[in-house]
Parts: C-alpha cells; sequence; structure tokens
C-alpha cells in the first residue's frame, strides 16, 4: 500500500474546496492563484513520485484496505502502471501552464475557476490511475461535469452557451454509452474491477454481448476523443472555451478518451477480442478523422476553431496508432500523446496571448497586427512545423515509431495518410501564424467563408497591452521546451515501450491486481531510429502547402478555376455537415453509433 | 434476466436520442436527454433483479435468502447523482440561451458552422 497512491485525486479535491472557501475574503484573486498553483504543484511532486516508484512494479492501492478475497475484488482499487501515472504527470503540468497564463487573463477572475480547474484535475488523475470500471465512468463524468462548466465559464454570451450545450448533451449521451457497457459486463461478471471483468471474459469465447459491450464503451469513450462522426462538439466547445481551459481540452482531455479505450481493449476485451473487425472499425474511424480533421483545420481562420479541428487530426492519429492493437505502436502513441498535449498546449496560450493582445483571434481581422510580438511570433511558427512532426519534437519521435511499426505489420497505407494529415494541420498553424506575425501573403480563398469570430473575444481580456506578461510567457515556453525534451531524451523511446508493454499485458496486469504477484515483463526491442529525413517531410510539406494558401498557387488560370469548381462542392458539403446544431450533431452520432454496433454485433468482432 | 428490460431500455434510450435529434426547444432537449439516462437506470436495475428477491438489507434476513444485487442500486444512485448535476448546469445553460435570444428553439439563433 503507497500512501502516494490517492494523493493526486485527494489533494486537488479537497484543495477545490478550500479554494472555494477563499473565495469571500477580500483581494481573493492573488491568494486563489497562489494556493491553487501550490495544490497542482504538489500534485505534479506526487505524480512524478508514483511515476519513479511504479517503474519497476505497478503499484495497486485498495480503498479501505478492503484487499482481493480469494481472487474477487470486493474493494475499488488504484492500479498505476507508467503509463497511467506519465498521463496524470501530463495533465498536471498542462494544469498548472493553464493557472499561470490565468494569472493576467481574466479582467475580473469570476467564481469558482480555480476550484473548477482543481476539480478537472482531480479527475484527470482519478481516471488515469484508477483500476475500477465504474471509478473510471464516475472519474469521466466529474471530468466532463468540470469541462461544461469551464467552456460556458462566460456564460452572458452566446457562444460559449452554445459550445457549452452541444459539448454537454454530446459527452453525456456517451457517458451513458459507457455505463449501458459497464451493465452489461457486470452482468457477465459480477464484478467492476478491470482485471476482474478481464479475466472472467477472457474465460468464454466471445458472443454478441461482450462484442457490443466492447463497442459500446469504446464509442462511449471516442465521443470524448472527438472520432468522426462523433467530433462534432469539439471545435464549437474548444473555441469559446477560456483559453487556460482549451490548453487542458486539447493537451489531455480528449487524450483520455483514447486512453480509455486503449485501457479497457487491454485490460478486458484483449484476450478474447484479437483484433480482426474491432481493429478495421477503429482503423477506419482513426484515418478517416485524421483526414477530415485536417482538412477541416485548414477550412478556418478563426484561431482557435483551426487549433480545435488539428486536435480533431490528431486524435485521429493516435487511435490509428491504437487500433494497430501492437505494445510497439503504443508505446509510439504514448510519446505522439505527450508531444501533441504539450505543442498543442503552448499553441492554445499563444492563441490566448494573441487575444489579450488584439481582442480578436480572426486570421484575416489581424493580419500582420502582430509584428511587434517577435518571440511569440517565432515561437508559433516554430510550433506550427513541430505540430507537422518536425524532428526533433516528441511528435516525431512518436510518429516515426508507429509509422515504422505499421510498415512492419504490413499497413503501409497509414504512413501516407499520417503525412498528409498532419502536414494539413501544421500548414494551417503555419499559415496562420505568418499571417498574423509576419502579415504575408494575400486572403485565400478557402478559410474565407469560415466564420470569423464569436461575440465573446473583446470582453475576455483587460486593456490594450503593450507587453506580454512574463507569467503567460513563461508556460508558453515551459511547453515548448518540454516539447523538445520529449523527442530529445534517449531514454524515453525505451520506457515507453515498456510502459506500453505493461499496458498490453493482461495475463501480468490480472495477476498482479488480484493475486499480488508481479512477473518482470521484457519489452518489445527497440525499433531503429528513423531518419531524420522522414520528420523533415511533414514539415516541408506543411511550407509548400502554407506558402501555396498564402500566395496562390503557381498555375495558368485556367487549370485553378478547374480546381476551384472541383473543390467547391467537397469544402461547401464538408461545411454543412459542420451545422452547429446540436440536432444534426445527434443524428450523426446515432448514425455512427449504429454503424458500429451492428457491424460489431453480427460479425462478433472475430 | 428477461427479454422486457432489454427492450424497454432500447426504446427509452432511441427515443430519447430521437427527441434531441429533433427538438425545437432546449428545455424539451434537456428532458429528452434524461429520458436517454433513464435507459441506463432500467438496464442496472434489471440487471440485479431477483425473481423473489427483497430489498438488499442484510440484518432481519435469514443466511441465504433471496436478494436483488445492493451493487448495481448503488450504481443507479451514482448515476443519479451525476446526472443531477449534469441536468442543473445543461438547465442554466438553456435558460440562459432563453434570456439572450429570447427564444429556446436551438435552430433559431445562427451557431458558429462550418
Amino acid at each position: 500500500m503507497d500512501p502516494f497512491a490517492p494523493l493526486p485525486v485527494l489533494l486537488p479535491l479537497i484543495g477545490a474546496a478550500l479554494v472555494a472557501l477563499l473565495e469571500k475574503f477580500h483581494q481573493r484573486h492573488r491568494r486563489l492563484d497562489l494556493a491553487t498553483v501550490a495544490i497542482t504543484l504538489a500534485v505534479i511532486a506526487c505524480d512524478l513520485e508514483l511515476l519513479l516508484r511504479c517503474s519497476s512494479a505497478t503499484l495497486v492501492y485498495w480503498f479501505g484496505d478492503w484487499h482481493p478475497v480469494g481472487g474477487f475484488a470486493l474493494g475499488i482499487a488504484f492500479a498505476i502502471d507508467p503509463a497511467g501515472a506519465a498521463l496524470a504527470l501530463l495533465a498536471a503540468v498542462l494544469t498548472l501552464c493553464g493557472l499561470m497564463f490565468s494569472w493576467h487573463y481574466f479582467k475580473a477572475i469570476g467564481t469558482f475557476y480555480h476550484s473548477l480547474m482543481l476539480l478537472f484535475l482531480a479527475s484527470m488523475g482519478g481516471f488515469c490511475l484508477t483500476g475500477d470500471l465504474f471509478n473510471m465512468f464516475v472519474f469521466f463524468e466529474l471530468m466532463g461535469v468540470a469541462a461544461y462548466a469551464l467552456t460556458g465559464y462566460r456564460i452572458e454570451d452566446t457562444g460559449p452557451l452554445e459550445g457549452g450545450l452541444n459539448f454537454s448533451v454530446m459527452n453525456s449521451i456517451g457517458a451513458f454509452m459507457v455505463l449501458l457497457g459497464i451493465g452489461i459486463l457486470y452482468s457477465r461478471t459480477g464484478g467492476l474491477n478491470l482485471a476482474w471483468v478481464g479475466a472472467r471474459v477472457a474465460e468464454r469465447p466471445v458472443d454478441a454481448a461482450v462484442a457490443c459491450a466492447f463497442m459500446l464503451l469504446a464509442i462511449g469513450f471516442l465521443v470524448k476523443a472527438a472520432v468522426v462522426p462523433f467530433h462534432f462538439w469539439l471545435p464549437d466547445a474548444h473555441a469559446v472555451a477560456p483559453t487556460p481551459a482549451s490548453v487542458l481540452f486539447s493537451g489531455i482531455m480528449v487524450e483520455l478518451g483514447l486512453y480509455a479505450v486503449a485501457r479497457i481493449y487491454w485490460t478486458i476485451f484483449s484476450g478474447s477480442i484479437p483484433g480482426g473487425t474491432a481493429q478495421t472499425l477503429l482503423l477506419a474511424a482513426g484515418l478517416t478523422t485524421a483526414l477530415v480533421g485536417g482538412i477541416m483545420a485548414f477550412l478556418q481562420r478563426h484561431l482557435k476553431r483551426l487549433l480545435a479541428y488539428s486536435t480533431v487530426s490528431h486524435s485521429g492519429l493516435m487511435l490509428s496508432a491504437i487500433a494497430l492493437f501492437d505494445p510497439v505502436s503504443l508505446g509510439g502513441c504514448l510519446i505522439y500523446l505527450a508531444g501533441h498535449g504539450l505543442i498543442k498546449g503552448g499553441l492554445f496560450i499563444s492563441s490566448g496571448i494573441i487575444l489579450y493582445h488584439f481582442h480578436s483571434v480572426d486570421e484575416e481581422t489581424l493580419r500582420g497586427a502582430g509584428t511587434r510580438l517577435k518571440l511569440v511570433g517565432a515561437v508559433f511558427c516554430l510550433q506550427a512545423l513541430a505540430l507537422a512532426g518536425l524532428p526533433p519534437f516528441g511528435t516525431f519521435a512518436g510518429k516515426a515509431m508507429i509509422e515504422a511499426r505499421a510498415a512492419e505489420l504490413g499497413l503501409h497505407f497509414i504512413a501516407p495518410i499520417f503525412l498528409v494529415a498532419s502536414s494539413l494541420t501544421g500548414a494551417a498553424v503555419l499559415r496562420s501564424g505568418l499571417t498574423v506575425f509576419y502579415g504575408i501573403g494575400t486572403p485565400n480563398c478557402l478559410s474565407a467563408p469560415a466564420p470569423a469570430k464569436g461575440d465573446h473575444e473583446s470582453r475576455e481580456t483587460s486593456g490594450k497591452e503593450h507587453r506580454t506578461p512574463l507569467m503567460m510567457l513563461l508556460p508558453l515556453l515551459l511547453l515548448v521546451l518540454l516539447a523538445l525534451a520529449v523527442g530529445l531524451l534517449p531514454s524515453l523511446p525505451e520506457k515507453s515501450l515498456q510502459a506500453a508493454a505493461r499496458v498490453c499485458d493482461q495475463r501480468g496486469y490480472q495477476a498482479l491486481v488480484l493475486d499480488g504477484k508481479f512477473a518482470l515483463l521484457v519489452p518489445a526491442p527497440l525499433p531503429k531510429r528513423a531518419d531524420l529525413i522522414k520528420g523533415v517531410l511533414p514539415a516541408g510539406l506543411a511550407v509548400v502547402l502554407a506558402a501555396a494558401a498564402l500566395f496562390g498557387l503557381p498555375l495558368p488560370d485556367v487549370l485553378l478555376r478547374r480546381l476551384k469548381s472541383l473543390l467547391r462542392p467537397v469544402l461547401w458539403t464538408l461545411r454543412r455537415i459542420h451545422s452547429g446544431y446540436i440536432g444534426d450533431y445527434v443524428t450523426w452520432f446515432v448514425i455512427g453509433a449504429a454503424v458500429m454496433v451492428l457491424v460489431a454485433a453480427t460479425s462478433r468482432l472475430l | 434476466m428477461s427479454l422486457l428490460p432489454i427492450l424497454v431500455t432500447v426504446w427509452l434510450f432511441l427515443v430519447g436520442l430521437y427527441g434531441i435529434a429533433t427538438s425545437r426547444n432546449t428545455i424539451h432537449l434537456v428532458s429528452c436527454l434524461f429520458v436517454t439516462q433513464a435507459s441506463t437506470y432500467v438496464f442496472l436495475l434489471s440487471i440485479g433483479f431477483r425473481t423473489g428477491g427483497t430489498a438488499p438489507i442484510l440484518g432481519k434476513l435469514p443466511p441465504g435468502a433471496p436478494l436483488v444485487d445492493p451493487v448495481v442500486q448503488s450504481l443507479a444512485l451514482t448515476d443519479i447523482v451525476v446526472g443531477a448535476t449534469v441536468s442543473a448546469l445543461i438547465l442554466v445553460f438553456a435558460l440562459q440561451a432563453h434570456k439572450k435570444h429570447g427564444t429556446s428553439d436551438p435552430r433559431s439563433a445562427p451557431p458558429m458552422r462550418g
């Protein structure tokens, strides 16, 4: 029993309640900031300690000392392995950056902002560390509630209202799916502990009920992960949420949906569902998401909406990596997740700085406005390239591992799709960066008809400032440096492979949680280092695409007109599908879910 | 476990989603979300049902008496608590939207699209 195990949840949970009391005091602003930052730092320390302690053996913490009796899990357990602990750490680091950023951000800090951030942190920590199915659901919902409230934080405005409404309705429906899946599994196995449920499910061949349970759980979590066709809520919510919340949403919350899919697959279903249809379904969804997200990102001019769509694209990329159902690609996915989360957090903070200075995040309105923000501009463009996978950032290292493994498995179509998706998102961000900070090029016809602004942007921040406050720059630089470190640390690929191997080791997990036996695991051999050329390719393509958007294609007029008339109906349809109405989103959800469940139930995932 | 509760679950789930998809009033939309959620209550309770079982209060019962499953009841209870929180929050969004636009039709105000 490790006394540190519950702290990443307990500290912020108690802290949230105490911080809510502080709201009564005079001059509460700074005290609240300091108290919240202190608690977050303590959580980071705990997560680090847990990460170190669990590197040799997975930590199992039974709440109230209710240990398993005769192999049956009576109590609720935290089962902490390196993957979970690392994700909890990432969540805490991003929370810290968000909190530092909000130091100067709000004109008048509203009520309970700090409590909500701490609640959010607590629920994310619990979600990463738990080893219990229902516990996972509760943290999932708590995470949702904190996120809905943060999205609609500036409730007097229209944008946050609609974003919050779409977000909460879609994610609630996803949560109901998860609960139904948990119900099926409980009725089959009589328990809720992941290890116990996994052991019981593996005893019998798969039938329609278990296949349905997997699909229900997966769909529920994929709503959170914003996978096509469940992704519609994400741009609406991310575009309107306060910047610190957007950092957390894109950087870690969306990815936690993917983490949950991986976790439940390997702890419960991997013995009985060996891939096949499930793999095809998830891979198709992931690759479609990567492409749709990339194209939609390229079509945006609202900076935060653009970044939100790029999150959709990268989430699809990571789902494809998980859907290979392979420890090596999962290891690559873990590195990619960290690299992407840090970069995306940094990009949202940059867009927050733009909003702070210019009261708008519309690319065209701000053309050339940011020329005096030299440092932010340079970092922004660097991050755009890092998003496309420029070495030596973490995104490059992770993606190279995934692509190499996919090629080994004979899935050669994955690498080109990854290339297109990541260079599209990188190009979109780079284009907006060059437009805003350097005033290069002319308005392009692709993103011109996109929504330009919500009505909230002018009121978010205090008066016009000439210098960017240090407390805004600090988290930005911290995030970029961390993203570099993720790519440069020589021991990290090996560590992440070990972590992934531990996630994928179903029998080892069961033996450890239910019987307390630990067996050392030999991780897969390290794949050979990828050529740097492979990383330069998507970044180079991103530059080319961005240049094409800024300066136009060097083609004769006849060909250009042809191209436009070819593209117009496709883009028009894509835009129309993202209609902004919750009713349409639910219809898409029903279609997607019905297809997935029907395929799963009829083929029994064999 | 009989087929009827499963059919009721599926029906409630789908009819709730249909309501959300076609709703022209935000309050109605939120109510439809609760209907969808009700399907999870029905399903959870039907899992724990034992024919002839009594409430799982062990004090006065002879050992071995049939009981309904207390675990799913506590799951349903947790679900209800979570549902109450979420619904309160969404209703605030809905009310605020009504104040802002003077209408509760989610299709009346042009949102950010595309």
